[in-house]
């Protein structure tokens, strides 16, 4: 079971000195998670979960976002110690090339820097890197097939989303 | 005398199944224990039945599983399927000893019959009263859940063009049920992986990729994690797709597949794999074509026995008001209908109650229409007698 556990929290400090934690916490199967998750995945926010079902979920969800190329990971041990990672392969087809994506390399370099506490320079980098994808104008191979999926199934997803209702 | 009769009975049965030998004046020991070996091990989908009436145990089960049953019969009215329904009550019981178990009456008729199509079922909540389905499962030693998941055209989801099947050990793995506490904070769960059970699922696997000419059977696995429990069931595989050459065979790591599935599913074709992993694929799955209302699902058993079952809920809310949809058990039905060859019949309801949905003009609530379980059921009989 892997209990899904929601906190919103201000990153003002100027708002409130105390933080707003929305707490809502309710279990679901991994099963009956894959299964909302694949026909409406805006439902859920934070999910904790035990390894094997982390495995499969991290996965899953990378899938749903287009791939190991922009996904962002981090690994928090004990002691303070953090370390931010890719989590796509080495590529050596292309190593050497000028032909990689350094998507998911910078946006686990945005993670930590929001875990050092240094939101502007995080969002900063954040911004830029989205706009970029965003305009189309640059773009790296190995995005074009990945981003063109993903924007098509979200706007199929969206429009269905709409239909339904 | 007698061994001369002997021999031709033999020799029709194994006519009438398909199997042939060489000469046909003596039979040699060796080439007997070969026939009865092939018999043993004789898989459902190459039975034959015999011509005729099949007997059908039909489970309706509670909630809206008595309508969604009855709509299932009228169906198969209309289509002049040659089934026999037998009613029955799996609530469970309890025995002479104490222990729990379904109706005896329930039991003999699924082991004389042996197919079954069962309803959604409830879980009494009694104090220690088992899950149905997993008193089902042990009973008939279910030991293969199938799940054909296949894109519904009329019904859209994000994901079109979905054509899989997934095939799920279901006796043991990780959920065998052994548990214990080590100290205090800390538990220990056992998962076990025979060499009997993977062989089994793995060569049911290729027999169904045969039976129903698909191209490739991909075993999912953590065989690099789990190097000894998915290791076994790995080696399985392979040998198992040593003897089905004519049937393409991968492997895969389930993280891989579970990325892989949610941006292409259309890349797998069946995927066999231990309990925990067809859990959740099996349930992904049918999240890609729409939910647990459209899907079929069968459980197939030792010593022949099958049942196919709706794997939706019981709905309580609706149940008794004729807004049900029928589609999950439908299916699960024409499922049934190919495992039993009657493949006319199949493809006929199939394609009436593909085409109403495609229609989109009667619809029950759940696939976006307003139409009532009736309607629909009759939209489909009429398809089917247009069609004759």
């Amino acid at each position: 079971m892997n209990a899904d556990v929601c906190v919103q929290r201000t990153r003002h400090p100027s708002r409130s000195s105390m933080a707003l934690i929305l707490f809502r916490a309710f279990l679901t199967c991994p099963d009956a998670c894959v299964f909302q998750m694949v026909q409406d995945p805006t439902q859920f926010d934070v999910l904790v979960m035990p390894n094997l079902y982390g495995d499969i979920l991290s996965d899953l969800c990378a899938g749903l976002i287009g791939g190991l190329g922009v996904t962002p990971s981090g690994n928090i041990g004990a002691n303070g110690v953090a370390i931010f990672e890719s989590v796509h392969g080495t590529a050596p087809d292309i190593a050497g090339m000028d032909l990689a994506n350094p998507t998911a390399l910078l946006l686990s370099a945005v993670m930590m820097l929001r875990h050092m506490g240094l939101h502007d320079h995080a969002d900063k980098i954040q911004t830029a890197c989205f706009d970029t994808i965003r305009d189309k104008k640059v773009r790296l191979k190995s995005l074009l097939g990945g981003l063109q999926y993903f924007c098509s199934f979200k706007s199929k997803f969206q429009t269905m989303k709409a239909a339904c209702l | 005398m007698e061994t001369h009769v002997y021999h031709l009975q033999i020799l029709n049965l194994l006519t009438k199944l398909g199997l042939s030998i060489n000469g046909k004046d003596k039979l040699k020991p060796q080439e007997l224990s070969q026939v009865v070996g092939a018999l043993k091990n004789e898989t459902p989908q190459s039975r034959t039945f015999i011509r005729g009436i099949q007997t059908v145990t039909l489970i309706p089960g509670d909630g809206i599983g008595p309508e969604i049953s009855n709509a299932v019969m009228k169906i198969f009215e209309a289509a002049k399927a040659p089934i026999r329904w037998e009613e029955r009550n799996v609530t469970a019981i309890r025995g002479p000893g104490g222990k729990w178990m379904i109706p005896p009456d329930a039991k003999e008729s699924m082991d004389k019959n042996k197919i079954g199509l069962k309803g959604p079922l409830k879980t009494p909540i009694a104090a220690g009263h088992p899950s149905m389905n997993l008193l089902l499962r042990k009973t008939f030693d279910l030991y293969a859940n199938v799940r054909p998941c296949v894109s519904i055209e009329g019904y859209q989801t994000p994901y079109t063009d979905v054509n899989l099947v997934t095939i799920r050990e279901n006796t043991e793995g990780e959920y065998s049920g052994i548990e214990h506490v080590i100290v205090d904070g800390v538990v220990q769960s056992i998962k076990l992986i025979t060499e009997q059970a993977s062989k089994r699922i793995a060569e049911y696997a290729f027999e169904y990729a045969r039976n129903n000419q698909r191209a490739s059977v991909t075993a999912v696995h953590k065989a690099n994690i789990m190097r000894m429990s998915d290791g076994l069931f790995l080696r399985k595989c392979r040998e198992a797709a040593e003897k089905y050459k004519d049937v393409k065979f991968t492997e895969m790591y389930l993280d891989t597949v579970c990325l892989n599935m949610v941006q292409d599913p259309t890349q797998f074709d069946v995927l066999v794999m231990p309990n925990l992993y067809g859990d959740i694929l099996s349930d992904l799955c049918a999240g890609l074509i729409g939910g647990l209302g459209v899907t079929p699902s069968g459980n197939i058993g030792a010593n022949g026995v099958a049942i196919f079952e709706s794997v939706h809920g019981t709905a309580p809310d609706i149940a008794g008001k004729d807004l049900a949809n029928p589609t999950a058990l439908l299916l699960s039905a024409v499922m049934m209908l190919r495992h039993m060859g009657l493949h006319g019949h199949a493809k006929k309801i199939e394609s009436a109650c593909f085409d109403t949905i495609r229609d989109r003009k009667v619809l029950t609530k759940d696939l976006g229409g307003n139409s009532k379980c009736s309607e629909f059921t009759e939209a489909i009989c009429q398809r089917m007698k247009d069609m004759d």
